[in-house]
């Protein structure tokens, strides 16, 4: 039943030739087989996953359902879940037991979703690879030598080893989609303020943005339609209508206008992925797309500006874990600041450090300008480098990383060739924009990945494009050996 | 060397909102401990602020009541520092682009005069919490029901230049505030509180002296002698060659000085930055005009009105206007008796003494405007004295009857105005005094004053206060004179 | 530039982050590898270009006054790592 895509097990709960029951019992089962190598997950969750599964079955026979009723899910482990532990992927919140529920996986309960358990991440989303994590570093089950990507690295190792029907992620500069490039799967970054960040943990305010991570453009649909919404406890929540993701996936790409920007193809992109997306090209145009280039002329600025913004924002986010209200604290600490500076320096891990340090300087007083009010100033440029982009293409097709998944342990010690592998998925949280990841083709057995960024609110369209590109395509398909 | 004293105010008041700036948590003051802090006010993770909207309002209400320019467009911004009773590690509070930007108080000092005192600016920001120093097996306990409590930070100009101008100042913020009913302005409970910023210079130079900010302060009597003591060092420290520090001080009324906060020594590093988690709050104008039209009669056009309607003098305008439920008793007893000035007297004397020793507010006084009111106007029509008032006005205080002519006529006080019977009884009280009298007739023109004293004070006790002084007086004379 | 030990330990003493001694050679290394990325913004000139802090420059929402909260005390203080009579406990606090 696993090797089923989201939609054909709703189809099949619905029309009752599977039980959401045994469908959990199936998963449970592989994850108990393959998650020992595979370190997808933090925390699985059989009892609760099975109290649902029997409600959802009762619901599917009440003919209440949901087209997620009974689908078994997974949640990246920064999203609170009430009674179930929330760790952020940190010694800090190793004992954390949120006392109340994210939106996001509220509306997953509400839609009758089953959850697996909370899947693996860099710890507090800071990383590219999912080896910064508390609980070890999980592995890509295209070559377990390598990474999975990050920092939703769990949930795309769980999808991609069929380990759940589908697993939510979040994105704050490629987190969703670097990781959806490394294991095959399809993954989508809302705009900014699409999907609620209640009770998502932050690691940076204005560029975090949770969203589905799944085999098909199809399963994105339905799991996007069940998140997207305004939420009157985010203030930066919009609200503004949800399209219906799913009726629009069949629409035609004729006349669709698509931009390849110069910049992301010159040097440090990996030939075969080059060439994958240059046979993309070729598809959509012959589903009737017209494709010309176009520039981002500020694109490589993204990655100093990210790199302030995100620690900025991260280190003052991250000083509520003091060790006085939740999470851990040091052993007898001699005073106050002792308690502070052990609870901190014990429990969060070397990158999280580092970013905190970054971005505590880089709003230091003296600084302040050169870094956090310069990197802000190029995040306008940026977003208008993209609004002038919409003007003459309707979307922009790029590769999501320079290269395929890297070997565990490759970057661990050089952070700044670690954050370069963001280069062509930081610019969309910058602006804010709309981004969906999809395989795009194979080298040497590992998956390359290709994304499709569009305007504000364009996620019914990134959607389509990308589910008329899996009707004559099979990339999306393959599965890892073994899984 | 004369000094010249400059002081500028930091007034944090606390709007009297039902729910948190940023959560929906009560904000009663005196719950049990952590009982009204929420999710958001623990600073829990993934939690999210959304703000309330009648802080805004309450904000707003104030700038438009100094006349000062509205941040149109104003902006929260993290101030970022570890502390116990911070939970989330920062203070969310306006930095750059405040609600409520340069504005000005007129205060009126002791002698009368007027100073114009200028407000930088007034800032919206959340409340910390409390961390209580009862001994927790040596440690401090922490409790965050104050957390997220709306604060308006009201920041003057360095404008005052005496302990008493600063008072004044303070005591201008808390009536208006008060006036404008976005603040309780109670001192004790902490809801106005007010950090002082004291520095010295000599007399004529233009530079500003080294300052010290003295915290905290939370009464207006605190506010003088603290400033004082802490310009008195200030002076001391100088004169001995040495020099001031900037610091943070904390006033000991026990001890009446100030010394160095210990917690607040190192220089922060506050990294201030826009609120990623909060979206700029943009104005309309017709939201300006909205707020402006339910801006009461403020103190100030009060206590001017007070002087040019009713003819008072400018200081008891300012005490009556002070506080906008005085103000309204003094006009309920202004109109139902009629006199402006009686009705001045008589608030400010003894019901202002009542009160003060039964420690009750004005709301709270058992002589309503209308019963002393209605007790002024039997003064007027010569029903009573003033004297005889007085133990009315103490019937009424007592609850011994409904209204003043109750009083009056249960107690037989009314006062005697026949010429006839005043007289009778003249003649017998000088009788019973000839001795005194042939004394008077004697007496040089230059002593007889005091002794004609001694005959009316005779006079009064024999008719039990209640003759009629004036005709007392007058017939008396012709009577002694004669 | 670049950062030495003196600014290394300074900015984790505003952190309140405790670095052992073992720590900061790597410490200082890393984060002065960071810098030299993140100064490759100091050669764009932004004059007049205003900064963006929310992607979609919208405006902030407001709520209405309403309290809508209950007391979650023996909930909340469940996950707390040392409370007493309802207080979160800390180190001496001295002012």
């Amino acid at each position: 039943m696993h090797e089923k895509t989201l939609a054909e097990l709703s189809q099949a709960l619905q029309s009752k030739t599977l039980s959401s029951v045994e469908l959990t019992q199936h998963y449970l089962k592989r994850i108990e087989t393959f998650d020992g190598k595979l370190n997808s997950y933090i925390t699985v969750s059989p009892d609760l996953a099975l109290n649902q599964a029997k409600a959802a079955d009762e619901r599917i026979a009440a003919g209440t359902a949901t087209a997620l009723t009974g689908i078994p899910l997974a949640h990246k482990d920064l999203f609170c879940t009430q009674g179930l532990r929330t760790s952020c992927g940190s010694k800090m919140l190793d004992n954390f037991i949120a006392p109340y529920e994210s939106t996001v996986t509220q509306r997953f309960i509400d839609a009758g979703a089953v959850t697996l358990g909370k899947t693996n991440l860099d710890e507090f989303a800071m990383g590219s690879s999912t080896e910064s994590s508390f609980y070890g570093p999980t592995r890509n089950p295209w070559d377990t030598e390598r990474v999975p990507g990050g920092s939703s690295g769990g949930s795309a190792a769980a999808v991609a080893a069929r380990l759940c029907a589908a697993a939510t992620g979040t994105d704050t500069g490629g987190s969703i989609r670097q990781p959806a490039g490394f294991t095959a799967l399809t993954g989508l970054k809302p705009t900014y303020g699409r999907v609620s960040r209640w009770g998502m943990i932050a690691y940076a305010s204005s560029l975090d943005q949770g969203g589905p991570m799944a085999r098909t453009a199809e399963d994105c649909a339905l799991m996007l339609q069940a998140m997207a919404g305004f939420d009157d406890k985010d203030s930066t929540s919009v609200d503004q209508p949800v399209d219906n993701y799913s009726a629009s996936l069949n629409d035609s790409l004729t006349g669709l206008r698509i931009g390849l920007p110069k910049e992301y193809f010159a040097g440090g992109l990996d030939a075969a992925t080059a060439d994958a997306i240059d046979a993309a090209v070729k598809q959509f145009q012959a589903l009737g797309a017209e494709v010309k280039e176009i520039s981002l002329p500020n694109a490589e600025l993204a990655i100093p500006a990210y790199y302030v913004i995100a620690p900025a924002e991260a280190s003052s986010n991250l000083s509520r874990f003091d060790g006085v209200r939740f999470g851990y604290r040091c052993n007898d600490p001699a005073d106050l600041t002792d308690l502070y500076k052990r609870s901190r320096g014990e429990g969060f891990g070397p990158e999280v450090k580092r970013r905190i340090m970054v971005g505590a300087y880089a709003l230091s007083a003296g600084y302040y300008d050169a870094y956090y009010l310069q990197a802000q100033k190029i995040r306008r440029l940026i977003k208008n480098d993209f609004m002038a982009a919409y003007e003459q293409v309707d979307v922009i097709l790029c590769p999501t990383s320079p290269t395929p998944a890297f070997k565990i342990g490759e970057k661990i010690d050089d952070p700044v060739s670690l954050y370069l592998t963001d280069i062509y998925t930081i610019t969309a949280n910058l602006a804010g924009v709309p981004g969906i990841a999809l395989p795009a083709g194979f080298a040497n057995g590992l998956p390359l990945g290709m994304q499709l960024l569009g305007p504000y609110f364009s996620e019914a369209r990134l959607l389509n494009i990308a589910h008329q590109y899996q009707q004559v395509t099979d990339w999306h398909q393959r599965a890892p050996a073994g899984y | 060397m004369q000094w010249e004293i400059v002081i500028g105010l930091e007034i944090h008041a606390q709007l009297t909102t039902a729910s948190k700036i940023f959560s929906g948590s009560a904000t009663t003051f005196g719950a049990e401990p952590n009982t009204q802090a929420s999710l958001i006010d623990l600073g829990m993770p993934g939690t999210l602020p959304v703000l309330n909207a009648q802080a805004v309002r309450k904000a707003v209400k104030f700038g438009l009541a100094i006349d000062a320019e509205i941040g149109m467009t104003n902006v929260f911004a993290r101030k970022n520092y570890f502390y116990p009773d911070l939970p989330k590690g920062y203070q969310t509070s306006q930095m750059d682009h405040p609600v409520v930007g340069k504005g000005f108080l007129d205060i009126t000092l002791d002698d009368g005069t007027v100073k114009r005192v200028g407000v930088t600016r007034a800032h919206l920001e959340e409340d910390a919490g409390k961390s209580l120093h009862e001994d927790f097996q040596g440690m401090s306990g922490i409790d965050l029901n104050r957390a997220g409590t709306p604060l308006l930070e009201i920041v003057s100009e360095p404008d005052m230049r005496s302990a008493k101008e600063a008072v004044a100042y303070a005591k201008t913020v808390h009536s208006l505030v008060r006036y404008l009913g976005i603040c309780d302005g109670n001192m004790a409970e902490g809801s106005l509180r007010c950090d002082c910023n004291v520095s010295i210079r000599p007399k004529g130079q233009a530079e500003f002296g080294t300052r010290c900010e003295i915290k905290n302060v939370n009464s207006f009597r605190f506010i003088e002698k603290a400033i004082n003591t802490e310009v008195q060092r200030q002076i001391e420290l100088i004169e001995d060659g040495g020099k001031v520090v900037q610091e943070t001080r904390l006033y000991d009324p026990n001890k009446d000085e100030t010394r160095s906060m210990r917690s607040k020594e190192e220089a922060n590093d506050y990294r201030y930055f826009p609120c990623p988690d909060l979206l700029p709050v943009v104005l309309e104008p017709a939201f300006l005009e909205e707020v402006r039209a339910e801006l009461p009669e403020l103190p100030q056009q009060k206590r001017e009105r007070f002087v040019s309607q009713f003819g008072l003098s400018t200081y008891d305008a300012s005490v009556l206007s002070a506080q906008r439920e005085l103000a309204d008793y003094f006009e309920e007893v202004q109109r139902v008796c009629d006199d402006a000035k009686l009705a001045a007297n008589w608030v400010m004397g003894e019901l202002s003494s009542l009160l003060n020793k039964a420690d009750l507010d004005i709301e709270q006084s058992p002589v309503s405007a209308a019963q002393l009111g209605g007790m002024i106007q039997r003064i007027k029509d010569n029903t009573i004295s003033g004297k005889i008032a007085k133990m009315v006005f103490e019937a009424l205080a007592n609850g011994e009857g409904d209204s003043a002519d109750a009083v009056i006529e249960a107690k037989g006080l009314k006062q005697v105005t026949d010429s006839g019977a005043i007289e009778t009884m003249l003649d017998e009280v000088l009788a019973a005094n000839a001795e005194q009298v042939e004394q008077y007739r004697a007496a040089e023109e230059a002593k007889r004053g005091k002794m004609f004293g001694f005959f009316v004070g005779q006079a009064m006790k024999a008719s039990k206060g209640k003759a009629n002084p004036q005709q007392v007086n007058e017939l008396l004379r012709k009577k002694l004179d004669s | 530039m670049s950062f030495d030990r003196t600014d290394v330990e300074k900015i984790a003493h505003l952190a309140r982050i405790a670095l052992t001694d073992d720590e900061i050679p790597a410490t200082t290394a890393k984060l002065s590898g960071i810098l030299g990325l993140i100064d490759k913004m100091q050669a764009v000139d932004t004059r007049g270009v205003t900064p963006l802090a929310h992607p979609l420059e919208t405006t902030q929402r407001l709520r209405p006054d309403t309290v809508t909260e209950s007391n979650q005390r023996d909930a909340y203080q469940a996950i707390a790592p040392a409370t007493e009579a309802g207080l979160y406990l800390v180190p001496k606090v001295i002012e």
